[in-house]
């Protein structure tokens, strides 16, 4: 794979392409790989970038003319645990749709594992492991007998060790025991578990999971988060979308925010916490008396409610306000600072709540 | 194409172990598995498993109904079922053959239809569609595949038919040399051979409407209203057949030469008669195979 790609931007340095109109300020994803689970490992093939996913102005118009993917530049650094975070009917699906090949961009282009729509993508994708808008399997089968129909589809799948990695794929997701129970008969946790073992019936470079802890029980929802870092730890690239922050949050090296089709935000995780701005909370009997100090240190935004002094800490040292304020003979009971979550931040992002329908 | 050395040559840095990938391709092998799968997915569904008993049932009845009360020998005639009815009495092998002529009006496209229709239709409805295409079973293969596995099932269909009725035929009526439609007598073995080629020719015209059906399939994710719509098509072109004002578009039909097997039943055949039906069955599949494939191929997968 020497030949040059027709579009310059796909073998460019990664940071080319996350450099999105709108976040034009934002660290390249791709830079962020100190993250211990990234290393690319070595499985990359000659002349792919180092980006597993990477879309240029991605476009899906539906016939009814609602764009359900608006110019999205995805940047997926290999290696990383990527949150595809947007409220429902921002996107996330039908960009994966787009990604698998399941459906064909009305304008733009993407890069999947190095690989372009057409033949080259049913090449990779075998190297993709995929849940997409939950499970879907045949009821009248039993679990195991759809993972072999899933396996039988595969034509690049070793046949002779079929039975042995659809029941590694089986205990993976703690699925051996109702392996033979048919599919109708699961509940919808056991039908996700499913969903996600069909995801890996053999290793992959890339597992691009939509939703994948959707029905399933708080216990569920921790078993599947501890398999997806058990999974990138092995080097394996996770695509992961989600509606719930937390869920994403506690496992993601990088997020990307969808709202309204458009991707409002992409980086690593620890530059989206890093945009809020930290504010100062002193909890205090007399909160006249602190407002007043704090004024007069020079800080800005200052609210009072009860016994609560809050401002924005700009570049003051906590230490020191506490320090003056003390000094100022103010009774201060408590002293934090307190970074805005991230669900402030993604509500900022998105401009509405995360259940209102874009 | 330079994207084939994309296409996962063995990778020596992939941990070994139960879950080693991506020998080097064994094309054949592979896509008899797919074929294999197809066929389960098919043979074990148990509405499909319904619909072949069914469809072995209806020859039982027809044997057991003739049996009480027997059309005399030699009644019947003229063009049709008519022709086999008055010969069951003496020989068992037309009873095979009016069951098939029977149930190719109804029954047999019925059975096509739900098998066509769920093809793609109803995996696109269960959204086992996206999972195949995920894996990726490739576009192209699924669809010959699938429309490989309908031709077996319009076989298998045909056979059971055939087979049952001649089981019946011969428990229940005597089994001997076969009196053709032309008068001529042959061999109960010649007489065998013609039945096995009508049966192949029932199974090619039910095949060309397996291929109507793909295409119809390839355009909903709603088998029922493809099942409905092959049906339809059948009725209209029954109709149509039947209308003389229309008779110059009847040679253009698709069901005008189904019945056209008992020129199988002929001394000598009437091979012209067979080989317009065959190839008229072979223009439905080829164009409508087309349709399916365009259409298929280029299809957004939304469920």
């Amino acid at each position: 794979m020497t030949r040059p790609h027709p579009l310059a931007w796909a073998d460019g340095p990664a940071g080319q392409l996350s450099a999105q109109p709108t976040e034009a300020e934002s660290v390249p994803a791709a830079r962020a790989d100190q993250e211990p689970a990234s290393q690319p490992s070595g499985r990359q093939e000659p002349g792919e970038t180092d980006l597993a996913i990477a879309s240029r102005a991605l476009v899906m118009r539906f016939r009814g003319g609602q764009v359900a993917v608006d110019h999205i530049d995805l940047s997926v650094p290999r290696g990383s645990v990527y949150g595809f975070l947007g409220p429902n009917g921002s996107g996330k699906t039908t960009t994966i749709r787009l990604l698998l090949g399941l459906m064909y961009p009305t304008f733009g282009s993407f890069r999947l594992l190095g690989a372009e729509p057409g033949p080259g993508l049913d090449a990779v994708l075998p190297r993709v492991g995929a849940l997409v808008e939950g499970p879907a399997f045949y009821p009248f089968l039993s679990g195991r007998a759809n993972l072999a129909r899933c396996d039988a589809a595969d034509r690049t799948a070793d046949i002779d060790t079929a039975p042995a990695r659809i029941d590694h794929a089986l205990d993976q997701v703690g699925l051996r025991a109702a392996a033979d129970k048919r599919y109708r008969a699961y509940s919808l946790g056991m039908k996700q578990r499913l969903g996600i073992a069909a995801a890996l019936l053999r290793p992959r470079d890339l597992m691009i999971l939509d939703e994948p802890t959707n029905g399933l029980d708080p216990q569920g929802t921790r078993e599947i988060r501890s398999l997806i870092k058990q999974i990138a730890t092995d080097g394996t690239t996770v695509f992961v979308s989600s509606h719930l922050l937390a869920e994403v949050e506690q496992i993601c090296s990088h997020v990307g925010v969808m709202s309204t089709g458009r991707l409002v935000f992409q980086g690593p995780l620890t530059e989206l916490r890093s945009r809020g701005e930290p504010r100062i909370l002193v909890r205090t009997t007399e909160p006249a008396q602190a407002t007043e100090v704090l004024a007069t240190l020079g800080l800005v935004e200052i609210a009072t409610a009860n016994a609560e002094v809050t401002a924005r800490l700009g570049e003051h040292a906590p230490e020191k306000v506490n320090a003056e304020l003390v000094h100022a003979g103010v009774p201060v009971a408590g002293l934090e600072t307190i970074r805005p979550s991230l669900e402030d931040l993604f509500v900022e992002l998105t401009g509405e709540g995360f259940n209102v329908n874009g | 194409m330079s994207t084939d050395s994309v296409i996962a040559p063995a990778r020596p840095t992939e941990p070994a172990g139960p879950a080693a990938a991506a020998r080097p391709a064994a094309p054949i092998r592979h896509w008899l598995r797919l074929f294999r799968s197809e066929l389960r997915i098919v043979f074990l569904r148990p509405r499909n498993i319904a619909l072949l008993l069914l469809l072995a049932g209806a020859p039982v009845f027809l044997g057991v109904v003739l049996k009480i009360n027997t059309p005399p020998p030699g009644s019947g005639g003229g063009p049709g079922a008519g022709a086999f009815i008055g010969q069951i009495a003496d020989n068992g092998v037309f009873l095979s053959l009016f069951a098939l002529f029977l149930l190719l009006t109804v029954m047999l496209p019925l059975a096509v239809a739900v098998v066509a229709g769920e093809s793609v239709a109803g995996e696109s409805g269960l959204g086992t569609l996206r999972l195949l295409l995920t894996v990726p079973a490739g576009r192209t293969r699924l669809l010959l595949t699938k429309y490989l596995t309908v031709l077996v099932f319009c076989l298998a269909a045909c056979l059971i038919v055939a087979g049952v009725g001649l089981l019946m035929g011969a428990l229940l009526f005597p089994i001997g040399p076969v009196t053709l439609l032309s008068g001529n007598s042959v061999s109960l073995a010649a007489g065998l051979l013609r039945l096995l080629m009508i049966v192949g020719y029932v199974a090619a015209a039910l095949g060309a409407l397996g291929a109507i059906g793909m295409a119809y399939s390839t355009f909903t994710q709603h088998a029922i209203a493809v099942m409905a719509a092959i049906l339809v098509t059948v009725m209209i072109s029954e109709i149509a057949d039947a209308v003389q004002q229309v008779a110059v578009i009847h040679p253009y039909l698709p069901t005008n030469y189904w019945f056209s097997f008992d020129a199988l039943l002929r001394m000598p055949i009437g091979w012209p008669e067979v080989l317009h039906g065959l190839e008229s069955f072979a223009a439905y599949t080829i164009i409508f195979g087309w349709i399916a494939w365009v259409r298929f191929s280029r299809a957004n997968v939304t469920t």
